[in-house]
């Protein structure tokens, strides 16, 4: 029944490389997010403060966010837009379609982050001459960041893990480089099992970073 | 290259029935995984919550490694897995199993969420009406909790819904695989992906606004 034999040896020799392209998913998720945070953040006041064609644009990003898979979203960017004649390279296509995706899912988070600010901060910081720009990037958002914080390192976790699905547009992330060396040598399993820990072991660091950086964040 | 957009050349109503079998089966994968899924996630999350030494030893840190690595690194695994050990399992099944477990891994927390979410006195007030632990559980703690966690439930079940999408890696013909092979096909991307995003938020925007309004029916 067991006649299956491991050969870890190629993976050990292309470790290096399967740790740089770790970096790589690490860099794509963290640029999406902080894209991600801006946006969204953006979604989240249109949605709340204004009527008319900008809520709509803005709830429909959010709802197609929300409710599509991400490697739709991916493949959205990475086929759809070449009928406009637009061919983003596969760094760009997974950049463009987690920012997306995280910018959707963010902005949920950030508008109960904004209504659970009581109103009175927003009138007293106007009432002290603030003007609305001030008010927001001084009072409110940094408020509303604070309450999201746990929600926002769960999304950049989710950021990481979507990352994998660059492999299916051709991105040479830890997964595309991972299923790149595993066809190169047939060793599907031994590479992926060791991608897999490489995942498991960024998950956890950065949610201990998080937490980390969380008590001195948070320390009054 | 023709400068015009020619939208239909290639484009037919088999076409269409191709890509509603394909969303059938999207349907299907993710149903039978999300009962099942369910099933069990609510049984590890009592086990969770009852916290016997062997549950916080040995479930906890596997249901956190299934949240902790990508879901496509599961696949490929599992598929390649399955061969070592002497089995055969086709895509379909494969997927099956993985997106069960990845359901149940998700749902485990909200489970025991759940329980937690009715409060001791409750319970003890159950048990000194002479319920026995069993009827407590299931006249009490379950309508409750539900109740209390069910918004949540549902945006992991329309997460795996759209995770089911991961499936088409292994070559299982769900929408976003039937896509993929109607572009290469006709080389009409955008609309065909634009279908496949169609069919998606069909199935998914319905469900989590009913749940949303439940969510705000039940708070009030």
């Amino acid at each position: 029944m067991f006649d299956y034999n491991f050969h870890w040896r190629p993976v050990i020799r292309s470790l290096p490389e399967l740790l740089e392209a770790s970096l790589v998913t690490l860099q794509v998720a963290t640029l999406s997010m902080v894209i991600g945070i801006v946006v969204g953040l953006g979604l989240s006041v249109i949605r709340l403060r204004l009527r008319g064609p900008l809520y709509w644009l803005a709830t429909a990003w959010v709802e197609l966010a929300r409710n599509t898979p991400a490697l739709f979203q991916l493949f959205f960017f990475g086929f759809g837009l070449g009928a406009f004649g637009w061919h983003l390279t596969p760094y760009m296509i997974v950049l463009v379609g987690l920012s997306f995706n995280n910018a959707g899912y963010l902005s949920e988070n950030f508008r109960g982050g904004f209504q659970a600010v009581p109103d009175t901060q927003m009138r007293a910081a106007r009432s002290l001459g603030m003007n609305l720009w001030q008010t927001y990037t001084r009072i409110l958002v940094p408020q509303v960041l604070r309450i999201v914080y746990y929600p926002m390192t769960n999304q950049l976790v989710w950021a990481v893990l979507m990352s994998s699905l660059g492999m299916l547009v051709g991105f040479r992330e830890l997964s595309g480089e991972t299923q790149f060396f595993a066809s190169r040598t047939y060793r599907i399993f031994e590479y992926f099992a060791v991608t897999a820990v490489i995942y498991y072991v960024m998950v956890k660091f950065i949610l201990l970073a998080s937490r980390l950086l969380a008590t001195r964040l948070f320390r009054y | 290259m023709e400068p015009t957009i020619s939208f239909f050349s290639g484009f037919g109503r088999q076409d269409i029935l191709f890509m509603a079998e394909a969303a059938w089966r999207t349907l299907l994968i993710s149903t039978i995984s999300i009962a099942i899924g369910t099933i069990l996630g609510t049984i590890f999350g009592w086990l969770l919550y009852e916290g016997r030494i062997w549950a916080t030893l040995f479930l906890a840190p596997v249901l956190d490694a299934f949240r902790s690595v990508p879901l496509i690194i599961q696949l490929v695994l599992f598929y390649n897995f399955v061969p070592i050990i002497g089995l055969s399992l086709d895509a379909f099944q494969s997927g099956l199993v993985i997106l069960t477990i990845y359901t149940a891994s998700l749902v485990a927390n909200v489970a025991r969420g759940g329980i937690e979410s009715v409060g001791k006195p409750m319970r003890r007030a159950a048990r000194s009406l002479g319920m026995s632990y069993w009827q407590d559980l299931r006249y009490v703690v379950l309508p409750i909790g539900t109740r209390a966690v069910f918004p949540s439930w549902v945006g992991v079940a329309l997460g795996v819904l759209k995770d089911s999408a991961l499936v088409s890696v292994l070559g299982y013909v769900e929408l976003l695989r039937a896509s993929q092979i109607l572009m290469t096909r006709t080389q009409e991307p955008l609309l065909i992906i634009s279908i496949a995003g169609a069919f998606y938020f069909a199935l998914s925007y319905p469900i989590s606004r009913y749940s949303a309004k439940l969510e705000k029916r039940w708070s009030q």
